[in-house]
């Protein structure tokens, strides 16, 4: 079993109207089967309101689920007396930079999950000082947050998690509100801690080009799990994202246009080296 | 209250609980006090903890700017209210020795009183503040009131507060770009212009309080029980000196007011 | 119906020790019917720039001509210059109040004094531009997806009819295919409706294929004026103000580079498509 395994997961918005009778149930998850092995980066992609980040909150047992189960790390979701370790083993870092920052200042705020867990203070100093330095964050522990960028805010976050040692962090749509610079900086420290640390990264997101490095990814539409793949595997399939809502980077879309017109190049290209690299070989052909 | 003013300075050092500790103290003097020696000493000790602050005199007078129409309206209440030796009489308004005696001691006293407080602010930041409150407020907790809570939210209420302020700013200014007038009408037109203001921030605030939620609870928060602290309150040798002094200022006091 | 921005300057806190520069020397004129992008970095001044449009923010150098008037003039009024400069902001959240998309929308026009009926027709042809349906018209803002609170937002500033629309990243946060349509509603507008749009933008691809101008700020200054297709041949420059050319820009580059001949001057998937299938049919017809 995979540290994030969920089996047949279904989760229901319910909404009550003034009387507490039930006015409409809502499917926001229905019979998600997925496996996340340890040490993965797995990126989740969907349209808005396509069940992602209800399924993200799963993972850390924020939403349980109404039909199926949830194991984290081998814990039934559903086990009250495993919440803390739970949330202990998958961090998770939100959309909304301000609204997940406790502490009005940096190291105090990097260090408020340790408290939480009751690690002894010179622990915490040990593992805040740590993971400022893995994100790069290190030259700001005395600021206060109202002073940082989007982008320093979310690394700020994502030490934050990373302070209370989790193997796994679910990152639901971490660069939403950023600047394209911004989102630059939060994908480079994910990718450092899931190849340097070997913390297991689930990031749900709609931008593609943050995906194209993942190891797997899973397509959420209306809920359910509609492509599941590589990253080459999915992008090969042009006409059925774009039905989902979702794009392809520029250069997988150049590529599938001429591949159309009779050009001679591999069914999915990601990177633009290897574009240039095939556009010479049909050249000299 | 002043915003904190940050330089070094043993003052600002201390434990947070001895400055609030300290700050009852002198407000417990001060109504202790009753003639000239005692008031001297409060002078003497107010003065004397400012020059060891840094904190600069003209800063914190500038303090008592907000409370002067106080100071002014207990002045003249107390002027021309006192019974006693009549000094000057013009229509209904005497003046009094005891009067004159009176109105000055009350201004002194609320002048005092209002530097002491604002030199705790000036040398605490709000995070010290909250947690020398949580911490020094404990005992409470015997009587079931939530201490922990109350200083969790004080601390973020201290975070938002400069969010939602900037957050109003531009909510104002979006609804300013449809027209919205906040400034001409009289006061029923003026708070109905506010409902556009009111109603989004409302909401973002919600939002955010539940969003908030969502990720302490994500991060372990679990109330206060089995919680460490990153940055402990420690008493140090300085604190306990400073203890030895505010007893030694308090016994002063009483004394100077019992034998005087 | 021109802006013109004659040495535009403005100052945080002047005259203090804080004292920071968000415009300087900013001289533009935005004429009628355009469709312009205004791009730059997160504080390079763009939101500044845009408040200064419709008189929220007050230029401290410089003067502002609508029509060749100055709106700095003694009795202008700044009511008035909102209504023909309309601006929404980059949350529709700031702005939705109302207990229904189109009472929220009978905001604007309310304001502006018209009648009763008046504003029922305004709010239902703004509705109507954006593409929101009569079974929208009594549903709560707060319910909507994040894309159709954009439209009812840019709804609620369209219904006072303005003849120049600003909008602060209208696109923020969207998936693509919500993107696509925001974008594509956008530039119907302009195409039949003959507005005026300044469109501020991160996203390079968004705005190629889009705008017929680009206006690039950084630091505070404005540092290219000119067609997409001329800004973008300057791609290093725009590197090191930490912006970017559209990724086809790089790719035709770097094949260019490799000795591929093609013109590298394109700027949109389809422009690159056809140069290649360009050279590539040259190439064999030889």
């Amino acid at each position: 079993m995979g540290i994030i395994k969920t089996e047949d997961l279904t989760y229901n918005y319910i909404r009550l109207d003034e009387d507490d009778k039930i006015r409409e149930v809502n499917e926001a998850v229905k019979d998600v089967n997925i496996d996340i092995r340890q040490g993965e980066f797995v990126a989740v992609l969907g349209h808005n309101g396509s069940g992602k980040s209800t399924l993200a909150k799963h993972m850390n047992a924020l939403l349980l689920p109404s039909e199926g189960t949830v194991w984290i790390d081998g814990r039934d979701s559903k086990d009250g007396d495993a919440l803390l370790a739970i949330r202990q083993t998958a961090g998770m870092v939100f959309q909304n930079p301000d609204n997940q920052i406790v502490a009005s200042v940096v190291e105090e705020d990097v260090g408020f999950g340790p408290e939480n867990m009751g690690v002894p203070t010179e622990e915490i100093w040990k593992r805040v000082d740590s993971c400022l330095e893995a994100v790069g964050m290190s030259a700001y522990r005395s600021s206060s947050p109202n002073r940082l960028s989007g982008g320093q805010k979310q690394r700020v976050a994502i030490a934050g998690v990373m302070a209370m040692e989790p193997k796994c962090i679910v990152l639901d749509e971490p660069t939403a509100m950023l600047d394209p610079g911004g989102r630059r900086e939060v994908l480079r420290t994910v990718r450092e801690l899931n190849e340097k640390k070997g913390i297991t990264i689930i990031l749900i997101t709609h931008y593609m080009e943050e995906v194209i490095h993942a190891d797997r990814i899973y397509v959420m539409d209306q809920g359910q799990v509609a492509m599941e793949g590589t990253p080459e595997e999915i992008f090969s399939q042009v006409e059925k994202l774009k039905e989902l809502r979702l794009d392809v980077p520029q250069v997988t879309e150049l590529a599938h246009e001429l591949r159309k017109k009779g050009v001679p190049l591999s069914p999915c290209i990601l990177d633009e080296k290897q574009f240039v690299k095939e556009i010479l070989e049909a050249r000299a052909r | 209250m002043g915003q904190y003013y940050p330089v070094q300075s043993p003052v600002h050092k201390l434990d947070p609980r001895t400055k609030l500790f300290g700050t009852l103290v002198l407000i417990v003097a001060l109504f202790v006090a009753d003639n000239l020696f005692c008031y001297l000493l409060a002078a003497a000790a107010v003065f004397g903890i400012i020059a060891v602050s840094k904190v600069p005199v003209k800063h914190i007078l500038k303090g008592l700017k907000p409370v002067i129409f106080l100071l002014l309206f207990s002045v003249i209440f107390n002027l021309f209210l006192t019974d006693g030796r009549v000094l000057v009489q013009f229509w209904i308004f005497r003046i009094t020795w005891e009067g004159i005696v009176r109105s000055v001691l009350m201004a002194v006293r609320l002048i005092f009183l209002v530097m002491g407080t604002s030199l705790l602010t000036f040398t605490t930041t709000p995070n010290q503040l909250t947690d020398g409150l949580e911490k020094g407020l404990r005992f409470l907790k015997v009587v079931r009131v939530p201490v922990h809570e109350f200083a969790m939210m004080m601390s973020i209420a201290l975070r938002f507060i400069p969010i939602l302020v900037e957050e109003t700013d531009r909510i104002m200014k979006a609804q300013t770009a449809r027209g919205a007038d906040f400034e001409s009408g009289g006061l029923i037109r003026k708070a109905k212009a506010l409902i556009p203001l009111l109603v989004p921030l409302f909401i973002s605030a919600f939002r955010r309080a539940s969003d908030l939620a969502m990720a302490m609870e994500a991060r372990c928060y679990h109330g206060g029980d089995g919680r460490t602290k990153m940055k402990p309150l420690r008493y140090r040798t300085a604190d306990r000196a400073a203890y030895g002094l505010m007893f030694l200022f308090l016994a002063a006091d009483v004394a100077l007011r019992i034998l005087l | 119906m021109a802006i013109r921005l004659e040495h535009v300057e403005y100052k945080y806190s002047e005259g203090t020790p804080m004292e920071t520069e968000a415009l300087h020397d900013v001289s533009l004129e935005i004429r009628d019917g355009e469709f312009i992008g205004l791009i730059g970095h997160t504080g390079s001044g763009k939101s500044t720039l845009i408040q200064h449009l419709n008189g929220l923010m007050r230029a401290t150098g410089g003067d502002i001509l609508y029509n060749g008037e100055s709106i700095y003039r003694e009795g202008f009024s700044m009511k008035e210059l909102r209504r023909h400069v309309g601006l929404v902001f980059q949350y529709p959240e700031y702005q939705l109040f109302e207990t229904d998309v189109f009472s929220d929308v009978c905001f604007g026009p309310k304001n502006q004094g018209l009648s009763e009926e008046e504003i029922r027709a305004r709010a239902k042809e703004a509705l109507e531009l954006v593409g929101m349906g009569e079974e929208y018209y009594k549903r709560s803002p707060f319910e909507l997806s994040g894309g159709q609170k954009r439209r009812a937002a840019i709804a609620g500033v369209l219904a006072m009819k303005p003849e120049v629309l600003i909008l602060d990243e209208p696109t923020a946060g969207l998936d693509p295919r919500g993107r696509d349509e925001i974008l594509g509603q956008i530039a119907r507008l302009h195409k039949e409706q003959g507005i005026t749009v300044i469109l501020v933008s991160h996203s390079m691809e968004d705005v190629a294929s889009y705008v017929d101008r680009i206006l690039v700020m950084d630091h505070g200054r404005l540092r290219f004026d000119d067609t997409p297709r001329r800004v973008f041949a300057h791609c290093r420059e725009l590197e090191k103000i930490g912006l970017a050319a559209p990724r086809v820009t790089y790719i035709a580059h770097a094949l260019a580079e490799a000795g591929f001949p093609m013109k590298t001057d394109v700027i949109t998937v389809a422009e690159a498509e056809e140069a290649i299938l360009c050279t590539l049919a040259a190439e064999q017809g030889k």
